[in-house]
């Protein structure tokens, strides 16, 4: 492959940032990552210049030209880059990838976190918000190994890197995926067992300190 | 050739924006229409996730969510593109379509707001109106794909010509000449696309309905609306 010019910028604990990540790994491009070491106070002027409507992360600059959407992004590599697709050939399974990668966007992250940022009772119905989501992505995923059949691909990428928030939710709510949801946790572990994912992923400990700052801040007990 | 069923309804944006990707790309289709407030089994088992209209149907497939239907057919029917083919304009396109999606809302919280969530409602919208069209999306160009409609025109076509609906029900008028001139530029050349222009409810009777429908929140007290 020719080098050409991969340029991510990122925030350590963005699951979306993730997702491009482990998108270019898959692919073996090979790429730059850049972080963000101001993301919430001043950010970097190439970031205000390549994502100037909602100056977020992950922004990926190719060869100069930026595109921004951790989503969009993803379809991006996966048509620049086509081998290995990420997407099923067959368009009606690439219509129902993305319906869930859409599901799983809207979804999964806002349900997780509900549960660390709420306190009394008001964490008990977190909890079953987000049980009933992982319950839906388990009738999805069916008897398949990952969301599309045999092989890793797009919606697998837009989901695992949220899992690394669970564990804070976990033990704030009290309780455990693995059990809840069996189905999903076995997803988990077959998604960690690849390079892209283990080399991408931050340790979910970092993300349960991250959590109890976070929650220090917003007067959360 | 599989049959193409939609199970839509007017006066759905979001309807509208497949029948104009079906129109445009010359697809024969049966126009299903359902009921929001008493909706069909038909529709429960296509929909089971998020139970809402559009539903395209093809043979015994259903493909759920709008824009999903939309690359969804230009995928199996690839005639007059709706997508670039290059990597980098399609992710441009795309970016914009979803841009509508997640700030065309705001219209709707016009629709239903009053005080001061009204105000803060027009705000998001004035503010996606200018980022979209006037400074940053549009440029110079005729539409969002080029010199012929794309994915970014649908999706905003869907909310621009709706707002011209909720401006009247809820009296307000955003779309000033002098304000947004580009934006009304493209919204005309937008209406005056033939398979669009063919495929628009009837202005007077879906202005009337958004107005009789906003009456009948204002002066109800359930679901709460945004104050």
């Amino acid at each position: 492959m020719s080098k050409e010019d991969v340029l991510t910028l990122d925030y350590w604990c963005s699951p979306f940032c993730m997702r491009v990540k482990i998108g270019l790994t898959e692919k073996g491009v090979a790429y730059e990552s850049r972080e963000e070491e101001d993301l919430f106070g001043e950010k970097s002027e190439l970031l205000l210049k390549s994502n100037p409507i909602y100056q977020k992360v992950p922004v990926l600059l190719h060869n100069g030209k930026p595109l921004s959407e951790s989503m969009i992004i993803l379809s991006y590599i996966d048509e620049q880059w086509p081998s290995p697709p990420l997407l099923p050939s067959c368009a009606y399974a690439r219509a129902q990838a993305r319906f869930w990668a859409d599901y799983i966007d809207k979804k999964l992250f806002e349900a997780v976190c509900g549960i660390w940022r709420s306190q009394g009772e008001a964490v008990e119905v977190a909890k079953k918000g987000f049980i009933e989501v992982l319950k839906v992505l388990e009738g999805a995923l069916g008897e398949k190994d990952f969301f599309c059949g045999d092989t890793f691909g797009y919606v697998d990428i837009v989901a695992i890197p949220i899992t690394i928030w669970f564990l804070a939710s976990e033990r704030y709510g009290n309780f455990q995926v693995e059990t809840e949801c069996p189905k999903f946790a076995a997803w988990i572990k077959r998604c960690l067992q690849r390079e892209s994912v283990s080399k991408v992923l931050t340790d979910p400990e970092k993300i349960y300190g991250f959590v109890g700052v976070a929650r220090k801040m917003q007067g959360i007990e | 050739m599989e049959e193409v069923k939609l199970l839509g309804q007017w006066p759905s944006p979001f309807t509208y924006r497949v029948i104009w990707a079906l129109k445009i790309k010359g697809i024969p289709y049966e126009f299903v229409a359902d009921d929001v407030t008493n909706k069909s089994p038909s529709l429960l088992k296509c929909n089971p996730v998020h139970k809402k209209i559009p539903v395209l149907v093809h043979g015994e497939k259903p493909i759920c969510e709008s824009m999903i239907i939309v690359e969804y057919l230009d995928e199996v029917w690839p005639q007059n593109p709706l997508l670039p083919s290059d990597p980098q304009e399609r992710a441009v396109a795309r970016f914009w379509a979803k841009f509508a999606d997640d700030k065309g809302p705001s219209i709707w919280d016009m629709f239903r707001g009053t005080g001061e969530a009204l105000e803060q409602a027009k705000k998001a919208t004035l503010e996606m109106l200018q980022a979209a069209i006037e400074d940053h999306g549009l440029g110079d160009k005729k539409f969002f794909g080029g010199d012929q409609i794309g994915i970014a025109d649908i999706a905003f076509g869907s909310i621009i010509h709706w707002l011209t609906f909720i401006q009247v029900a809820v009296g307000v008028n955003l779309l000033e000449t002098h304000r947004f001139p580009r934006l009304l530029g493209w919204l005309q050349n937008f209406q005056q696309v033939p398979e669009i222009q063919e495929n628009l409810p009837d202005w007077e009777e879906t202005a009337a309905f958004f107005t009789g429908r906003r009456e009948v929140l204002l002066k109800s007290t359930w679901p709460p609306r945004r104050q």
